[in-house]
Protein backbone atom coordinates (compact mmCIF):
# COMPACT_ATOMS: atom_id res chain seq x y z
CA UNK A 1 0.00 0.00 0.00
CA UNK A 2 2.61 2.52 1.09
CA UNK A 3 4.83 2.62 -1.95
CA UNK A 4 2.38 3.32 -4.73
CA UNK A 5 0.77 6.20 -2.88
CA UNK A 6 4.13 7.88 -2.55
CA UNK A 7 4.70 7.87 -6.27
CA UNK A 8 3.88 10.94 -8.29
CA UNK A 9 0.41 10.96 -9.89
CA UNK A 10 2.02 10.66 -13.30
CA UNK A 11 3.97 7.54 -12.39
CA UNK A 12 0.90 6.03 -10.75
CA UNK A 13 -1.30 6.42 -13.78
CA UNK A 14 1.48 5.26 -16.04
CA UNK A 15 2.66 2.17 -14.21
CA UNK A 16 -0.22 0.86 -12.17
CA UNK A 17 -3.49 1.91 -13.71
CA UNK A 18 -5.17 -1.40 -12.90
CA UNK A 19 -4.77 -0.94 -9.16
CA UNK A 20 -6.24 2.46 -8.61
CA UNK A 21 -9.12 2.85 -11.04
CA UNK A 22 -11.07 0.95 -13.63
CA UNK A 23 -9.05 0.35 -16.79
CA UNK A 24 -10.16 2.41 -19.75
CA UNK A 25 -8.39 0.18 -22.26
CA UNK A 26 -7.18 -3.37 -22.17
CA UNK A 27 -3.59 -2.60 -23.21
CA UNK A 28 -2.37 -0.71 -20.10
CA UNK A 29 -4.41 -3.06 -17.92
CA UNK A 30 -2.48 -6.06 -19.21
CA UNK A 31 0.79 -4.17 -18.93
CA UNK A 32 -0.08 -3.24 -15.36
CA UNK A 33 -0.82 -6.83 -14.42
CA UNK A 34 2.06 -8.29 -16.39
CA UNK A 35 4.70 -5.81 -15.17
CA UNK A 36 5.33 -7.39 -11.76
CA UNK A 37 5.20 -10.90 -13.26
CA UNK A 38 7.75 -10.02 -15.91
CA UNK A 39 10.16 -8.42 -13.45
CA UNK A 40 9.88 -11.40 -11.11
CA UNK A 41 9.83 -14.36 -13.49
CA UNK A 42 11.08 -12.86 -16.76
CA UNK A 43 14.66 -14.04 -16.33
CA UNK A 44 13.81 -17.64 -15.53
CA UNK A 45 11.35 -17.84 -18.44
CA UNK A 46 14.00 -16.32 -20.70
CA UNK A 47 16.55 -18.88 -19.51
CA UNK A 48 14.19 -21.80 -20.22
CA UNK A 49 13.28 -20.44 -23.66
CA UNK A 50 16.97 -19.97 -24.49
CA UNK A 51 17.68 -23.56 -23.37
CA UNK A 52 14.92 -24.94 -25.57
CA UNK A 53 15.88 -22.90 -28.65
CA UNK A 54 19.63 -23.44 -28.41
CA UNK A 55 19.16 -27.19 -27.99
CA UNK A 56 16.66 -27.45 -30.85
CA UNK A 57 18.77 -25.34 -33.21
CA UNK A 58 21.96 -27.16 -32.27
CA UNK A 59 23.73 -24.15 -30.70
CA UNK A 60 24.68 -26.56 -27.93
CA UNK A 61 25.14 -30.31 -28.16
CA UNK A 62 21.59 -31.69 -27.76
CA UNK A 63 22.85 -35.07 -26.49
CA UNK A 64 24.33 -33.32 -23.44
CA UNK A 65 21.73 -30.53 -23.19
CA UNK A 66 18.54 -32.13 -24.48
CA UNK A 67 15.62 -29.83 -25.24
CA UNK A 68 13.24 -29.14 -22.38
CA UNK A 69 10.33 -30.99 -23.91
CA UNK A 70 12.37 -34.22 -23.82
CA UNK A 71 13.32 -33.64 -20.18
CA UNK A 72 9.72 -32.92 -19.18
CA UNK A 73 8.56 -35.95 -21.17
CA UNK A 74 11.09 -38.11 -19.32
CA UNK A 75 9.93 -36.70 -16.01
CA UNK A 76 6.28 -37.25 -16.88
CA UNK A 77 6.96 -40.80 -18.02
CA UNK A 78 8.91 -41.59 -14.87
CA UNK A 79 6.12 -40.27 -12.66
CA UNK A 80 3.14 -41.63 -14.58
CA UNK A 81 4.68 -45.09 -14.96
CA UNK A 82 5.47 -45.07 -11.26
CA UNK A 83 9.17 -45.75 -11.84
CA UNK A 84 10.30 -42.46 -10.26
CA UNK A 85 7.68 -42.53 -7.50
CA UNK A 86 9.60 -45.18 -5.57
CA UNK A 87 12.71 -43.05 -5.83
CA UNK A 88 10.88 -39.94 -4.65
CA UNK A 89 9.41 -41.86 -1.71
CA UNK A 90 12.71 -43.32 -0.53
CA UNK A 91 14.52 -39.98 -0.96
CA UNK A 92 11.86 -38.07 0.93
CA UNK A 93 11.99 -40.69 3.64
CA UNK A 94 15.76 -40.36 4.00
CA UNK A 95 15.87 -36.55 4.06
CA UNK A 96 12.63 -36.33 6.00
CA UNK A 97 13.86 -38.64 8.74
CA UNK A 98 17.20 -36.83 8.95
CA UNK A 99 15.56 -33.39 8.93
CA UNK A 100 13.00 -34.40 11.55
CA UNK A 101 15.74 -35.76 13.81
CA UNK A 102 17.76 -32.58 13.36
CA UNK A 103 14.67 -30.53 14.32
CA UNK A 104 13.86 -32.76 17.30
CA UNK A 105 17.42 -32.55 18.63
CA UNK A 106 18.73 -29.24 17.27
CA UNK A 107 15.96 -26.88 18.43
CA UNK A 108 15.65 -28.08 22.05
CA UNK A 109 19.42 -28.37 22.38
CA UNK A 110 19.89 -24.90 20.87
CA UNK A 111 17.28 -23.38 23.18
CA UNK A 112 18.99 -24.99 26.15
CA UNK A 113 22.53 -24.05 25.10
CA UNK A 114 21.60 -20.48 24.22
CA UNK A 115 20.12 -19.95 27.68
CA UNK A 116 23.05 -21.19 29.71
CA UNK A 117 26.14 -19.17 28.99
CA UNK A 118 28.61 -21.57 30.55
CA UNK A 119 27.34 -24.51 28.48
CA UNK A 120 27.32 -22.45 25.31
CA UNK A 121 30.86 -21.18 25.88
CA UNK A 122 32.17 -24.64 26.67
CA UNK A 123 30.55 -26.25 23.64
CA UNK A 124 31.04 -23.47 21.10
CA UNK A 125 34.62 -24.34 19.99
CA UNK A 126 33.60 -27.97 19.52
CA UNK A 127 30.55 -26.96 17.53
CA UNK A 128 32.54 -24.60 15.34
CA UNK A 129 35.05 -27.39 14.70
CA UNK A 130 32.33 -29.88 13.74
CA UNK A 131 30.62 -27.32 11.58
CA UNK A 132 33.78 -26.67 9.61
CA UNK A 133 34.25 -30.39 9.06
CA UNK A 134 32.43 -31.24 5.87
CA UNK A 135 29.74 -33.84 6.36
CA UNK A 136 30.79 -35.36 3.06
CA UNK A 137 34.35 -35.85 4.33
CA UNK A 138 32.89 -37.66 7.33
CA UNK A 139 30.64 -39.87 5.20
CA UNK A 140 33.29 -42.64 4.88
CA UNK A 141 33.61 -42.59 8.67
CA UNK A 142 29.85 -42.96 9.06
CA UNK A 143 29.88 -45.84 6.56
CA UNK A 144 32.61 -47.56 8.59
CA UNK A 145 30.60 -47.12 11.75
CA UNK A 146 27.07 -47.72 10.49
CA UNK A 147 27.53 -49.82 7.36
CA UNK A 148 26.52 -49.08 3.82
CA UNK A 149 22.76 -49.26 4.47
CA UNK A 150 20.10 -46.71 5.34
CA UNK A 151 21.60 -45.75 8.71
CA UNK A 152 24.73 -44.13 7.33
CA UNK A 153 22.77 -42.29 4.61
CA UNK A 154 20.28 -40.84 7.05
CA UNK A 155 23.02 -40.05 9.52
CA UNK A 156 25.18 -38.07 7.10
CA UNK A 157 22.16 -35.94 6.13
CA UNK A 158 21.23 -35.54 9.80
CA UNK A 159 24.78 -34.47 10.62
CA UNK A 160 24.80 -31.83 7.90
CA UNK A 161 21.35 -30.46 8.78
CA UNK A 162 21.88 -30.41 12.54
CA UNK A 163 24.50 -27.67 12.67
CA UNK A 164 22.79 -24.87 10.75
CA UNK A 165 19.69 -25.41 12.84
CA UNK A 166 21.52 -25.70 16.16
CA UNK A 167 23.67 -22.63 15.55
CA UNK A 168 20.72 -20.55 14.31
CA UNK A 169 18.70 -21.49 17.40
CA UNK A 170 21.57 -20.67 19.77
CA UNK A 171 22.04 -17.38 17.97
CA UNK A 172 18.33 -16.60 18.23
CA UNK A 173 18.27 -17.24 21.97
CA UNK A 174 21.44 -15.21 22.57
CA UNK A 175 20.03 -12.27 20.63
CA UNK A 176 16.91 -11.99 22.79
CA UNK A 177 16.63 -8.43 24.10
CA UNK A 178 17.66 -8.54 27.77
CA UNK A 179 15.58 -5.39 28.32
CA UNK A 180 12.44 -7.39 27.57
CA UNK A 181 13.53 -10.06 30.06
CA UNK A 182 14.11 -7.36 32.67
CA UNK A 183 10.66 -5.93 31.94
CA UNK A 184 9.07 -9.36 32.44
CA UNK A 185 10.96 -9.79 35.72
CA UNK A 186 9.43 -6.58 37.09
CA UNK A 187 6.00 -8.16 36.59
CA UNK A 188 7.07 -11.15 38.67
CA UNK A 189 7.81 -13.52 35.78
CA UNK A 190 9.96 -16.50 36.81
CA UNK A 191 12.45 -18.35 34.58
CA UNK A 192 9.79 -20.65 33.09
CA UNK A 193 7.47 -17.78 32.18
CA UNK A 194 10.37 -15.77 30.77
CA UNK A 195 11.39 -18.72 28.61
CA UNK A 196 7.86 -19.41 27.39
CA UNK A 197 6.69 -15.84 26.88
CA UNK A 198 9.91 -14.02 25.87
CA UNK A 199 12.81 -16.27 24.84
CA UNK A 200 10.81 -18.74 22.76
CA UNK A 201 8.75 -16.29 20.68
CA UNK A 202 11.75 -14.00 20.22
CA UNK A 203 13.82 -16.89 18.83
CA UNK A 204 11.25 -18.09 16.30
CA UNK A 205 12.44 -15.91 13.36
CA UNK A 206 16.06 -17.07 13.84
CA UNK A 207 14.92 -20.70 14.16
CA UNK A 208 13.12 -20.39 10.83
CA UNK A 209 16.29 -19.15 9.15
CA UNK A 210 17.94 -22.32 10.46
CA UNK A 211 15.04 -24.50 9.34
CA UNK A 212 15.16 -23.19 5.80
CA UNK A 213 18.93 -23.59 5.62
CA UNK A 214 18.66 -27.12 7.00
CA UNK A 215 15.88 -28.14 4.60
CA UNK A 216 18.01 -27.04 1.65
CA UNK A 217 21.03 -28.85 3.07
CA UNK A 218 19.00 -32.03 3.56
CA UNK A 219 18.20 -32.17 -0.16
CA UNK A 220 21.76 -31.27 -1.20
CA UNK A 221 23.25 -34.01 0.95
CA UNK A 222 20.71 -36.49 -0.32
CA UNK A 223 22.44 -36.65 -3.69
CA UNK A 224 25.84 -37.31 -2.17
CA UNK A 225 24.41 -39.91 0.19
CA UNK A 226 22.65 -41.72 -2.63
CA UNK A 227 25.67 -41.74 -4.90
CA UNK A 228 27.37 -44.36 -2.76
CA UNK A 229 25.87 -47.79 -2.19
CA UNK A 230 22.30 -46.92 -3.14
CA UNK A 231 20.05 -48.61 -5.67
CA UNK A 232 17.09 -46.29 -5.27
CA UNK A 233 16.41 -42.62 -4.73
CA UNK A 234 16.49 -39.47 -6.82
CA UNK A 235 20.22 -39.04 -6.27
CA UNK A 236 20.79 -42.61 -7.43
CA UNK A 237 18.69 -41.88 -10.53
CA UNK A 238 20.85 -38.89 -11.42
CA UNK A 239 23.98 -41.06 -11.28
CA UNK A 240 22.37 -44.10 -12.87
CA UNK A 241 20.91 -42.16 -15.77
CA UNK A 242 24.29 -40.60 -16.39
CA UNK A 243 26.02 -44.02 -16.45
CA UNK A 244 23.44 -45.30 -18.91
CA UNK A 245 23.58 -42.10 -20.93
CA UNK A 246 19.85 -41.41 -20.42
CA UNK A 247 20.56 -37.70 -20.37
CA UNK A 248 16.92 -36.49 -20.41
CA UNK A 249 16.17 -38.73 -17.41
CA UNK A 250 19.24 -37.38 -15.63
CA UNK A 251 18.01 -33.81 -16.09
CA UNK A 252 14.52 -34.89 -15.10
CA UNK A 253 15.85 -36.16 -11.76
CA UNK A 254 17.84 -32.96 -11.25
CA UNK A 255 14.73 -30.90 -12.02
CA UNK A 256 12.76 -33.00 -9.56
CA UNK A 257 15.26 -32.24 -6.80
CA UNK A 258 15.09 -28.53 -7.51
CA UNK A 259 11.29 -28.65 -7.37
CA UNK A 260 11.38 -30.54 -4.07
CA UNK A 261 13.73 -27.89 -2.66
CA UNK A 262 11.44 -25.10 -3.81
CA UNK A 263 8.42 -26.86 -2.32
CA UNK A 264 10.13 -27.40 1.05
CA UNK A 265 11.16 -23.76 1.16
CA UNK A 266 7.65 -22.59 0.22
CA UNK A 267 6.09 -24.68 3.00
CA UNK A 268 8.52 -23.22 5.55
CA UNK A 269 7.97 -19.65 4.34
CA UNK A 270 4.22 -20.16 4.63
CA UNK A 271 4.58 -21.55 8.14
CA UNK A 272 6.85 -18.67 9.11
CA UNK A 273 4.32 -16.12 7.80
CA UNK A 274 1.64 -17.77 9.93
CA UNK A 275 3.75 -17.94 13.07
CA UNK A 276 5.53 -14.59 12.77
CA UNK A 277 2.79 -12.30 11.55
CA UNK A 278 4.08 -9.68 13.98
CA UNK A 279 7.46 -9.37 12.31
CA UNK A 280 6.12 -8.38 8.89
CA UNK A 281 6.01 -4.73 8.05
CA UNK A 282 2.57 -4.80 6.48
CA UNK A 283 1.01 -7.46 8.66
CA UNK B 1 -7.41 -2.40 56.90
CA UNK B 2 -7.49 1.31 57.74
CA UNK B 3 -3.92 1.18 59.04
CA UNK B 4 -2.74 -0.73 55.98
CA UNK B 5 -4.43 1.84 53.79
CA UNK B 6 -2.76 4.70 55.61
CA UNK B 7 0.71 3.46 54.66
CA UNK B 8 -0.19 2.04 51.27
CA UNK B 9 2.57 3.06 48.92
CA UNK B 10 4.87 4.46 51.59
CA UNK B 11 8.57 4.02 50.86
CA UNK B 12 11.39 4.52 53.33
CA UNK B 13 15.01 4.69 52.22
CA UNK B 14 17.60 4.19 54.96
CA UNK B 15 21.38 4.70 54.69
CA UNK B 16 21.36 3.62 51.07
CA UNK B 17 24.77 3.43 49.38
CA UNK B 18 25.81 1.98 46.08
CA UNK B 19 28.96 2.14 44.01
CA UNK B 20 30.01 0.62 40.72
CA UNK B 21 33.44 -0.60 39.79
CA UNK B 22 34.95 1.36 36.92
CA UNK B 23 38.41 0.39 35.58
CA UNK B 24 39.08 -1.50 38.81
CA UNK B 25 38.26 1.50 41.02
CA UNK B 26 35.05 1.87 42.99
CA UNK B 27 32.87 4.72 41.74
CA UNK B 28 30.37 5.82 44.36
CA UNK B 29 26.94 6.63 42.90
CA UNK B 30 24.71 6.89 45.96
CA UNK B 31 26.10 7.80 49.38
CA UNK B 32 24.15 7.26 52.58
CA UNK B 33 20.80 8.37 51.24
CA UNK B 34 17.90 8.80 53.69
CA UNK B 35 14.38 9.92 52.91
CA UNK B 36 10.72 8.93 52.89
CA UNK B 37 8.31 8.89 49.99
CA UNK B 38 4.85 9.82 51.19
CA UNK B 39 1.97 7.53 50.32
CA UNK B 40 0.20 8.68 47.19
CA UNK B 41 2.61 11.51 46.36
CA UNK B 42 4.38 12.14 43.08
CA UNK B 43 8.10 12.43 43.66
CA UNK B 44 10.42 13.54 40.90
CA UNK B 45 14.13 12.76 41.07
CA UNK B 46 16.39 15.11 39.15
CA UNK B 47 20.15 15.44 38.96
CA UNK B 48 22.97 15.80 36.49
CA UNK B 49 24.17 12.79 34.52
CA UNK B 50 26.04 10.48 36.85
CA UNK B 51 24.19 11.70 39.93
CA UNK B 52 22.73 8.23 40.41
CA UNK B 53 19.06 8.98 39.76
CA UNK B 54 18.51 6.00 37.50
CA UNK B 55 20.49 3.78 39.87
CA UNK B 56 18.27 4.89 42.74
CA UNK B 57 15.16 4.02 40.72
CA UNK B 58 16.57 0.62 39.79
CA UNK B 59 17.32 -0.10 43.45
CA UNK B 60 13.73 0.87 44.31
CA UNK B 61 12.52 -1.44 41.53
CA UNK B 62 14.63 -4.26 42.89
CA UNK B 63 16.61 -4.57 39.66
CA UNK B 64 19.87 -3.54 41.38
CA UNK B 65 21.04 -4.38 44.86
CA UNK B 66 22.35 -1.69 47.18
CA UNK B 67 25.79 -2.17 48.75
CA UNK B 68 24.44 -1.14 52.12
CA UNK B 69 21.28 0.32 53.60
CA UNK B 70 17.74 -0.72 52.89
CA UNK B 71 14.49 0.16 51.19
CA UNK B 72 11.26 -0.44 53.10
CA UNK B 73 7.86 -0.53 51.49
CA UNK B 74 5.03 -0.26 54.00
CA UNK B 75 7.50 -1.11 56.71
CA UNK B 76 8.91 -4.24 55.06
CA UNK B 77 12.43 -4.47 53.64
CA UNK B 78 12.28 -5.27 49.92
CA UNK B 79 14.17 -8.16 48.37
CA UNK B 80 14.36 -7.93 44.59
CA UNK B 81 11.38 -7.15 42.40
CA UNK B 82 7.84 -7.17 43.73
CA UNK B 83 4.37 -7.04 42.26
CA UNK B 84 3.37 -4.00 44.37
CA UNK B 85 5.77 -2.01 42.17
CA UNK B 86 5.61 -1.47 38.41
CA UNK B 87 8.32 0.09 36.27
CA UNK B 88 7.97 2.24 33.15
CA UNK B 89 11.25 2.40 31.27
CA UNK B 90 12.58 4.97 28.85
CA UNK B 91 11.94 2.54 25.98
CA UNK B 92 8.43 1.10 25.89
CA UNK B 93 9.81 -2.48 25.99
CA UNK B 94 6.74 -3.97 24.31
CA UNK B 95 6.68 -7.57 23.15
CA UNK B 96 6.65 -7.30 19.34
CA UNK B 97 4.68 -10.55 18.91
CA UNK B 98 1.76 -9.41 21.06
CA UNK B 99 -1.00 -6.99 20.07
CA UNK B 100 -1.59 -3.79 22.05
CA UNK B 101 -4.29 -5.36 24.23
CA UNK B 102 -2.13 -8.41 25.02
CA UNK B 103 0.89 -6.24 25.78
CA UNK B 104 -1.22 -4.27 28.26
CA UNK B 105 -2.47 -7.55 29.74
CA UNK B 106 1.04 -9.06 29.93
CA UNK B 107 1.65 -8.15 33.58
CA UNK B 108 -1.78 -9.45 34.55
CA UNK B 109 -1.11 -12.75 32.79
CA UNK B 110 2.26 -13.26 34.48
CA UNK B 111 0.49 -12.60 37.75
CA UNK B 112 -1.87 -15.51 37.13
CA UNK B 113 -4.85 -14.27 35.12
CA UNK B 114 -5.98 -16.16 32.02
CA UNK B 115 -5.56 -14.50 28.63
CA UNK B 116 -9.28 -13.67 28.49
CA UNK B 117 -9.45 -12.25 32.02
CA UNK B 118 -6.33 -10.22 31.34
CA UNK B 119 -7.86 -8.82 28.14
CA UNK B 120 -11.05 -7.84 29.91
CA UNK B 121 -9.14 -5.90 32.55
CA UNK B 122 -6.57 -4.54 30.11
CA UNK B 123 -9.32 -3.01 27.95
CA UNK B 124 -10.01 -0.33 30.59
CA UNK B 125 -6.37 0.76 30.59
CA UNK B 126 -6.13 0.75 26.81
CA UNK B 127 -9.05 3.19 26.88
CA UNK B 128 -7.41 5.20 29.66
CA UNK B 129 -4.45 5.95 27.38
CA UNK B 130 -6.76 6.53 24.40
CA UNK B 131 -5.68 3.59 22.23
CA UNK B 132 -8.97 1.67 22.00
CA UNK B 133 -8.94 1.77 18.20
CA UNK B 134 -5.42 0.21 18.20
CA UNK B 135 -6.23 -2.76 20.45
CA UNK B 136 -5.28 -5.29 17.79
CA UNK B 137 -2.29 -3.44 16.33
CA UNK B 138 1.24 -4.80 16.71
CA UNK B 139 3.94 -2.63 18.31
CA UNK B 140 5.77 -2.00 15.03
CA UNK B 141 2.67 -0.29 13.71
CA UNK B 142 2.72 2.28 16.53
CA UNK B 143 4.47 5.65 16.81
CA UNK B 144 6.92 6.29 19.66
CA UNK B 145 4.36 8.14 21.75
CA UNK B 146 1.69 5.49 21.21
CA UNK B 147 4.12 2.71 22.14
CA UNK B 148 5.04 4.50 25.35
CA UNK B 149 1.34 4.89 26.17
CA UNK B 150 0.99 1.12 25.84
CA UNK B 151 3.89 0.71 28.28
CA UNK B 152 2.17 3.07 30.72
CA UNK B 153 -1.13 1.20 30.40
CA UNK B 154 0.64 -2.13 30.99
CA UNK B 155 2.14 -0.80 34.24
CA UNK B 156 -1.14 0.72 35.46
CA UNK B 157 -3.12 -2.44 34.61
CA UNK B 158 -1.48 -4.43 37.43
CA UNK B 159 -2.69 -1.70 39.81
CA UNK B 160 0.64 -1.19 41.53
CA UNK B 161 0.98 0.73 44.78
CA UNK B 162 4.16 2.33 43.51
CA UNK B 163 4.85 3.34 39.94
CA UNK B 164 8.51 3.84 39.05
CA UNK B 165 9.24 5.84 35.89
CA UNK B 166 12.73 6.04 34.40
CA UNK B 167 12.78 9.04 32.03
CA UNK B 168 9.61 7.74 30.39
CA UNK B 169 9.24 10.67 27.99
CA UNK B 170 12.95 11.20 27.34
CA UNK B 171 12.89 9.72 23.84
CA UNK B 172 9.81 11.56 22.58
CA UNK B 173 9.64 14.71 20.48
CA UNK B 174 8.78 17.99 22.19
CA UNK B 175 5.11 18.12 21.16
CA UNK B 176 4.34 14.52 22.04
CA UNK B 177 6.19 15.03 25.30
CA UNK B 178 3.97 17.92 26.42
CA UNK B 179 0.77 16.08 25.56
CA UNK B 180 2.02 12.99 27.38
CA UNK B 181 2.89 15.09 30.45
CA UNK B 182 -0.69 16.34 30.49
CA UNK B 183 -1.92 12.79 30.14
CA UNK B 184 0.30 11.55 32.99
CA UNK B 185 -0.96 14.38 35.23
CA UNK B 186 -4.54 13.36 34.46
CA UNK B 187 -3.87 9.64 35.06
CA UNK B 188 -2.10 10.30 38.37
CA UNK B 189 -5.00 12.38 39.57
CA UNK B 190 -7.41 9.50 38.88
CA UNK B 191 -5.33 6.48 39.94
CA UNK B 192 -4.45 5.77 43.55
CA UNK B 193 -0.72 5.30 43.17
CA UNK B 194 2.57 6.62 44.55
CA UNK B 195 4.81 7.69 41.69
CA UNK B 196 8.56 8.12 41.48
CA UNK B 197 9.66 9.86 38.29
CA UNK B 198 13.29 10.09 37.24
CA UNK B 199 13.75 12.88 34.71
CA UNK B 200 16.39 15.26 33.42
CA UNK B 201 13.69 17.73 32.38
CA UNK B 202 13.24 20.27 35.19
CA UNK B 203 10.03 21.68 33.76
CA UNK B 204 8.56 18.17 33.58
CA UNK B 205 9.48 17.65 37.23
CA UNK B 206 7.75 20.90 38.29
CA UNK B 207 4.74 20.13 36.11
CA UNK B 208 4.17 16.64 37.51
CA UNK B 209 5.65 16.35 40.99
CA UNK B 210 4.50 17.16 44.51
CA UNK B 211 8.14 17.12 45.63
CA UNK B 212 11.43 17.10 43.79
CA UNK B 213 14.49 15.29 45.06
CA UNK B 214 17.71 16.79 43.72
CA UNK B 215 20.67 14.47 43.80
CA UNK B 216 24.06 16.19 44.05
CA UNK B 217 26.58 15.49 41.36
CA UNK B 218 29.56 15.64 43.68
CA UNK B 219 29.20 12.90 46.25
CA UNK B 220 30.11 15.14 49.18
CA UNK B 221 27.03 17.29 48.59
CA UNK B 222 23.70 16.77 50.29
CA UNK B 223 20.55 15.81 48.38
CA UNK B 224 17.77 18.40 48.58
CA UNK B 225 14.00 18.13 48.61
CA UNK B 226 11.80 20.88 47.20
CA UNK B 227 8.04 21.11 47.71
CA UNK B 228 6.06 22.11 44.63
CA UNK B 229 2.91 23.52 46.11
CA UNK B 230 1.12 24.58 42.95
CA UNK B 231 -2.56 24.02 42.18
CA UNK B 232 -3.41 21.42 39.52
CA UNK B 233 -3.80 21.32 36.62
CA UNK B 234 -0.58 23.29 36.46
CA UNK B 235 0.17 26.11 34.09
CA UNK B 236 3.75 26.47 32.91
CA UNK B 237 3.40 30.22 32.37
CA UNK B 238 2.34 31.31 35.88
CA UNK B 239 4.87 33.37 37.90
CA UNK B 240 4.96 30.69 40.62
CA UNK B 241 5.86 28.00 38.08
CA UNK B 242 8.56 30.18 36.57
CA UNK B 243 9.95 30.95 40.05
CA UNK B 244 10.28 27.24 40.79
CA UNK B 245 12.12 26.73 37.53
CA UNK B 246 14.54 29.53 38.33
CA UNK B 247 15.11 28.13 41.80
CA UNK B 248 15.99 24.75 40.31
CA UNK B 249 18.22 26.23 37.64
CA UNK B 250 20.05 28.18 40.37
CA UNK B 251 20.61 24.98 42.30
CA UNK B 252 22.28 23.52 39.22
CA UNK B 253 24.33 26.71 38.81
CA UNK B 254 22.71 27.43 35.48
CA UNK B 255 21.45 30.91 36.08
Amino acid sequence: MSFETLNSPLATSFDLPGRNRRPSTLGPWIAGRLGPLVSRYGLIVGFLVLWQISSKLGWVNPTIFPPLDLIIAALWEGISSGALLDDIAISLQRSGLAFASAVAIGIPLGLFMGQIRAVEQALDPLLQFFRQTSALALYPVFILLLGLGEASKVFVIFWATLFPLLLATIGGVKEVDTKLIEMARTYGAGPVTIFRRIVLPASVPAIFVGLRLSATTALLLLIAAEMIGANKGIGFQVMNAQYNFQVPLMFAAILLLALLGLAANAVLVLLQRKLCRWSQINA
Amino acid sequence: MSIAHAVRGEVTIRHLSKSFVLNGKPLPVLRDLNFKIRPGESLAIVGASGSGKTTLLRVLAGLEEADSGEVLIEGKVIRGVGTERAVIFQEPRLLPWLTVIDNVGFGLETQGLSREEARTRARRYVQLVGLQSFENAYPRQLSGGMAQRVGIARALAVQPEILLLDEPLGALDAMTKISMQQELARIWRDEDVTTVLVTHDLEEAIYLADRILILPKDKGGEPRLIEIDLPRPRDRSTPAFVRHREELLNLFGLH
